[in-house]
Formats: structure tokens, sequence, C-alpha cells
């Protein structure tokens, strides 16, 4: 495994109900500081695959994974993997903005106070950086202890990226992060993305294809639970392997 | 046109069938609650808080025992009846969601709560009165919290339903344990529509009257103890009003008005939540 490659996907397969097979035999790897786009139809696994990677799906019964996802040189499917830790490694960023009932300044101090961070100046200083890095911190300075629910839908997708952003992970993930917002808010989440990325490693899904032409570096096609195509962004768009993958990006079917 | 008036007319029937109904309703509601006004009113005086009952027939006694016994046996129910339902009703809508067993308990709920009341008064007399071979405070306590159990844990299962399971995976997602997401996050989310449903049990059980004569029955004479019978206003009021002496039928008036006032304000204060919340 070379050096700058963060996490590995080998021969992962995803069950879940018990026997809905959503994810077949799939074998890629994510490279540290790029930023890896899912890119498919609607239901072909994309999601499915990006909450392997915190393991979201071991909040519900009868599901069951197969292969290996490596990250760090530990298979993060083990059995008895430590998921708090392994979450506080790995964020997330969810479809919808997801804004705890709480002040602008104790939802991104939730996730320090769970590592264990709870003095005053220390948590001060981490949000002021966390708002910074997601670029609400101009916006939102003179109202942090207002109700996060105050702000626009964009500005609170700013401010769970910040939430995310606070516990200094080493992986991000994002689940279609702009399909609920207007175009303004979408080109500056896209720029914090692309921003993001020399701090930490980022996976996106999105329904978007120029989306992921504009942000990824690395670009996965998926179809029907299966990952048909993966390479550098560029070739993916310009020039794929595979006619599947062609079609899709060409308009043809999805 | 004549599908037309056919319509009209029908909608016309409609309506003043339904109007009628409020109406009526209405009429019943406002009669008694002005009843109480006007009988009430006139018999509040200082000593009927501060007074016990004088004996039978004598003017100038007061309720002191009944309203001291009502506070200590509702604020006792409370105590058991709200973190047992609140609890309960965050296990069927968190650790139980969507289980068979959460179904189930969720509709012995529903029918506990319209179980007739007395039956629970019967129910706590065969379990803490005959066994112990008298009336208590603690048994009145206990079968008005029976009564709120089911009440608070419906409202708790349904409100923390309508928190977005979405809120909860983003609180998951940041490296939070269950019991975390549940106490910081899920219960913010809740808190006012649990603290509505817990003022709205409260004001249901301050009105019970047959629980209370099978457990705490009555006491003519100003008690705290909890472990022995005890006066409330709801047995108070069935007494006195059951009795001959027209200082009775008076002081009867003024502990409805009383309790009816305090069952309004308690449930204005919880749709005065409401509302505040949904402003927000």
């Amino acid at each position: 495994m070379s050096s700058n490659v963060d996490i590995e996907v080998r021969n992962l397969d995803f069950y879940y109900n018990g026997d809905i097979h959503a994810l077949r035999d799939i074998s890629f790897p994510i490279y540290r500081n790029k930023v890896t786009a899912l890119i498919g139809p609607s239901g072909c696994g994309k999601t499915t695959l990006l909450r392997c990677f915190n393991r979201m799906h071991d909040l519900y019964p009868r599901h069951r994974y197969a292969g290996e996802i490596v990250f760090q040189g530990d298979n993060i499917l083990n059995e008895g993997f430590d998921l708090i830790s392994l979450r506080s490694r790995i964020g997330m960023v969810f479809q919808k903005p997801t804004p705890f009932p709480m002040s602008i300044s104790e939802n991104i101090s939730y996730g320090l106070r769970l590592k264990g961070i709870t003095r005053k100046g220390e948590l001060a200083e981490r949000i002021e950086r966390a708002l910074k890095h997601s670029v609400l911190w101009d916006e939102v300075k003179d109202k942090l202890e207002s109700s996060a629910y105050d702000l626009s839908g964009g500005q609170q997708q700013r401010l769970c990226i910040a939430r995310a952003l606070a516990v200094e992970p080493e992986v991000l993930l994002f689940d279609e992060p702009t399909s609920a917002l207007d175009p303004i808010s979408t080109s500056k989440i896209e720029e914090l993305v692309v921003n993001l990325k020399k701090d930490v490693t980022i996976i996106i899904v999105t329904h978007n294809m120029q989306q992921a032409a504009r942000v990824s570096d690395l670009t996965g096609f998926m179809y029907l639970g299966e990952l048909i195509e993966f390479g550098t962004t560029e070739k993916i768009f310009t020039n794929p392997d595979k006619k599947q993958t062609d079609d899709y990006i060409t308009g043809r079917f999805g | 046109m004549n599908l037309e008036n056919k319509r009209k007319v029908e909608s016309f029937i409609a309506l003043a069938l339904s109007g009628l109904a409020a109406a009526v309703g209405l009429f019943w509601l406002t009669y008694i609650l002005i009843d109480v006004l006007i009988n009430g009113i006139g018999a509040l005086k200082v000593s009927l808080f501060l007074n016990d009952p004088a004996p039978a027939g004598v003017e100038g006694g007061g309720l002191r025992n009944a309203f001291v016994g009502q506070l200590m046996i509702t604020f006792t129910a409370t105590l058991i009846g709200v973190p047992v339902g609140v609890l309960g009703g965050t296990f069927l809508a968190e650790y139980a969601r969507g289980r068979k067993i959460s179904r189930a308990i969720s509709i012995l709920s529903d029918i506990m709560v319209s179980v007739p009341s007395i039956v629970v008064g019967a129910f706590v007399y065969a379990i803490l009165v005959r066994p112990l071979h008298h009336f208590s405070g603690w048994a009145g306590a206990f079968a008005l919290s029976i009564i709120m159990i089911p009440v608070v844990l419906r409202t708790t299962e349904d409100m923390l339903s309508l928190v977005p399971w979405t809120l909860r995976e983003a609180a998951f997602a940041l490296g939070a344990p269950y019991y975390k997401v549940i106490i910081q996050v899920v219960y913010r989310g809740a808190a006012t529509g649990i603290l509505t449903g817990v003022l709205l049990s409260i004001a249901r059980v301050a009105g019970e009257t047959a629980p209370l004569l099978f457990t705490s029955f009555n006491n003519n004479f100003h008690s705290t103890d909890m472990s022995g019978p005890m006066a409330s206003l709801t047995v108070t009021i069935f007494q006195y009003a059951m009795g001959p002496y027209k200082s009775w039928h008076t002081q009867a008036w003024g502990a409805s008005f009383v309790i009816t006032l305090f069952i309004l304000a308690l449930t204005i204060l919880g749709r005065m939540i409401i509302k505040w919340r949904y402003k927000r």
C-alpha cells in the first residue's frame, strides 16, 4: 500500500435487512488530501458505500459487512472496532443541514466536549478556528449564543461542516451536501470543499456530475451496487474506459 | 344550477349541525365555569386557606388541610409519575424503536389512559390500603401517578419521535454514545413538548376524585403525614357538597373554584409553551 493512500477498500460487500445485497465486491483506494467523488444514478449504492466508512449502518439491525476497509493499517470493519474513536477520526456532513437544537457555539463545542475538551479558553479558541475554517466566522461572530436554527440553510450546512472540522478529523464524508441548498450556497460549499482538502481527506457523494467534475480529484462511478470504474476525475469525465460510465456522464441514462 | 343548489343546501346543513353541536358543548362548559365562578368567588376568604375545618355547622372554618394535602399528594404523584413516564417513553421511542414490544406498550398505555380512574383507585386499595389496614397519602399519590404515567409516557414517546432521525445520526457521526445523544441532543429538541405533556398530566390528575376516595380517603385535621389518611380538595368537595350544611356548600364552591383555576392555569401554561416553541 503506497504511503499516500489513506483508506483501502478491499472486496467490500454489504447487505442490509438481512439479505439485500447493496454493495458488490468493491475495491478502490482513497488518497490522502484528495477529494474523491462517488457518482451514479439513484439507488446505485453510493450513499450506502459512504456510510460504511464511519460504520453508520451499525445503528440499524440486520446489516452485514464482508471484505475490508483498511484505514491507516486497521480494518475498521473488524468486530469490536472502537466506533466512537472511528467517528471522531472520520467525520460526516449530511444531505440536509442537521444543526442541533442549541446555540451556534454549543453546536461546535458538542464534539469537543465529547472528546473531553472542557476548558473555556480552549473551547472558545477552537470554536473560532472551526468557524473560520468553514468560512462562517464573519457572519456569526456577533451571535454565537443565538440559536443555530436562526441561520439560513447554507449557513447551517457550513455550521455542520465547522462542527465536523472542530474535532480535527482525518477524513470528512460528504453525503450530497448541497442537494438542499440554493446555487450561491452551493458554490460556497464547493469552494470550501476544495480548500479543505489540504487538511483532510474528502469523500463526497453527489448526484450532480458537474459538481463532481468541479470539486474532485478522483471519481468512482457506481451502478447497481458495483463500482464500475474508478480513476482520475479528468479521465472519468473525458475518456472513460467503460461504456456504462460514458453513457452515464454523457446523460444517456441515469 | 340544480346541482349547485343542492350542494349549497348540503353545505348549509353540515355547517348548521356542526355549529349547533359546538354551541351545545360550549354552552354547558361556560355555564359550569360561570356557575363555579359566581358561587366560588364569594367563598374565597383568607380563612378558607388558613383555617382547618370547624366543627360541623360552626362558621369560620377553612380547608387548609385539603389544600396542603392536595399539593403534597399531587407533588408526590408527579415525582413518581414523571421520571417513570419520561424514561418509559424514552425506551419506547429510542431503544425499542420499531420493535413489537414498543407497539405493544404504546397500545397498552393508550388503554391505560382511558381506564376509569376509579378502577385505578380500587387497584391501589387492594395492594396498598387493604394489606396495611389504613388509608394513606402515599397510596393516593401512587394512584395518581399510575394515572399520570401513561399520559407522560405517550407524550414523551410522540415528542421524541418527532425529533428527526438525521439529528441523531449527526450526533452519532461525531462519536457520541447513544445515551449522550438522547440526553444532550434529543431531549433538548423535545424538551418543550415533554414539559407541556407533564403540565397537562398534572392538570389531569389534580382533578381526580375517584382514585383518592379509595386511597388517601380524607382527614378533617391538618396533617403532613403521608402515611396516614390525608385530605384533598376533590374528595373534600365531594363530601362537603353532599353534606347538609350551608357553610360546607360554600366552602365546596370555593374549593371547586380554586382547583378549576389551578387546572386552567396549568393548561394555559402548557398551551403557551407550545405556542412559544413554534413561534421560534
